[in-house]
């Protein structure tokens, strides 16, 4: 067992999600789940994070957003798509601003369903995203830059980095 | 004078006892949370998964930074085992500081530059005080030397106990405890992300965690200095102090930077000088 699985390190989008995810998210936090036992610490900094944890369906504003935070988080990382919002994009996914699930932006590893998701099967789906960081370590995968090539040409926006 | 044996045993034994001290502080802050906490182990998982990471800096200058942060506070810590000049030790000391400062403002981010300021003006409100407990145990104690303060048998806490109680309020900014957590905090990170290592991130950021092991080591000596007439009461008030400082970061929030300084300097100006003084008049003028 390596030192990843010890200490997984957690950041925490919120996508536009309707808060409901985001509250069985931090109720995992309180003394009731406790997930600091695990060695769980909601960062709050990409670079400093092994797990990003998305909540909501992705709408125009906070694309770039997530690829930002996805790309400034180094290596080796996985993406846990929390509540169906996250995972398909759920019943907003027709809606004109959204783009649907967090998997039509960067790669995810753990789809963890149900509106709003319990806590236990968000612990659920993070323990999975230990073995998938293991795995990660052990192939030495780099996680690809994702961008948005015609968005971005079409705003003329900075190439994502520190700021 | 200087004991190259102690600066040895404090290079290789500091970073455990040190992780052990942090572990041991972050189960008993869980139960008084009504948690369960994490294994005592835990920070040495989380710097063994940190080496385990990518390196990715902004500015490679950012690394030698936080290499010279090692290095300094290492030399910071085993100076003073070694018994050596106090003096030389708080200096040293500040020097470590600078260096994670520079390393905090050598990447252009606004979060490590709010960090780094903020980082400055710990060094500031704090170092007062510093330089004071070390004029105190000199007027105590007649001597500048680390070894000659600890195998002193004169009870320097009974002669400075004003100065010890100032110590103990910068302690608190020195172990990154709230109400003092401006500069980094786990628990900040709404505001500062996370302050002046928000940049720093694997290896490098494992540097640092290690880093605070020595200084936590290192300071927890400093306590034990006040008590070196009795080793006994020494290593329990040092135990004492540790658990006060749990209690003080759990029943606290952070406070302002403005009063930080303001309150960290009218401690070092009350406490500490009218103590100086009342050493002096007892003595019977300058010894
Ligand atoms: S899955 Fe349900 S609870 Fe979660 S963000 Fe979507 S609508 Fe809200």
């Amino acid at each position: 067992m390596t030192y990843l699985a010890k200490s997984p390190w957690i950041i925490h989008y919120d996508a536009s999600s309707c808060n409901g995810c985001d509250i069985e998210i931090l109720a995992c936090l309180t003394p009731m789940y406790d997930v600091e036992r695990f060695g769980i610490i909601n960062t709050g900094n990409p670079k400093h994070a092994d797990i990003f944890v998305v909540t909501g369906s992705i709408n125009e504003a906070n694309r770039e957003v997530i690829q930002n935070i996805y790309n400034q988080m180094p290596d080796p990382k996985v993406v846990v798509a929390v509540g169906i919002c996250a995972c398909s994009g759920g019943v907003f996914r027709e809606c004109y601003n959204v783009a649907g699930g967090i998997d039509k932006l960067i790669p995810v590893d753990v789809y963890v369903p149900g509106c709003a998701a319990r806590p236990e099967s968000i612990i659920d789906g993070i323990v999975t995203a230990w073995g998938i960081l293991e795995e990660k370590l052990k192939n030495k995968v780099s996680s690809p830059m994702v961008s948005d090539h015609d968005h971005k040409a079409h705003h003329k926006h900075a190439q994502g980095g520190a700021q | 004078m200087i004991n190259i044996v102690w600066a040895i045993v404090f290079i290789l034994v500091a970073p455990v006892v040190g992780g052990l001290v942090a572990g041991i502080d972050r189960k008993i802050t869980a139960h008084m949370q009504g948690r369960v906490g994490p294994s005592i182990l835990q920070p040495f998982y989380d710097v063994g998964k940190l080496f385990e990471k990518e390196q990715t800096v902004v500015n490679e200058t950012q690394i030698f930074y936080a290499i010279c942060y090692v290095i300094f506070m290492i030399f910071t810590g085993a100076l003073f085992f070694a018994g050596g000049d106090l003096l030389l030790v708080v200096f040293a000391l500040t020097l470590a500081q600078i260096f994670l400062v520079l390393g905090a403002f050598a990447a252009n981010s606004p979060y490590s530059y709010v960090g780094a300021e903020r980082e400055l003006l710990q060094i500031m409100a704090y170092e007062p005080m510093v330089i004071l407990t070390a004029v105190g145990m000199f007027v105590a104690t007649k001597s500048f030397n680390v070894s000659d303060i600890a195998s002193s048998t004169t009870p320097v806490i009974l002669l400075i106990p004003g100065i010890f109680l100032g110590f103990l309020y910068v302690l608190t900014i020195k172990l990154r405890k709230s109400p003092f957590d401006i500069s980094t905090s786990h628990h900040a990170h709404q505001e500062i992300v996370k302050g002046v290592t928000t940049e720093f991130s694997g290896p490098s950021l494992g540097l640092i965690e290690i880093t605070h092991w020595y200084e936590t080591v290192f300071l927890l000596g400093f306590v034990y200095l006040f008590f070196g007439f009795n080793p006994l009461i020494g290593v329990v008030a040092v135990i004492i102090v540790y658990l006060l400082e749990i209690l003080i970061d759990n029943t606290n929030a952070r406070v302002k930077w403005q009063l930080v300084v303001k309150s960290s300097w009218l401690i070092a100006a009350i406490v500490g000088m009218v103590n100086l003084a009342a050493l002096y008049y007892l003595s019977g003028g300058v010894p």
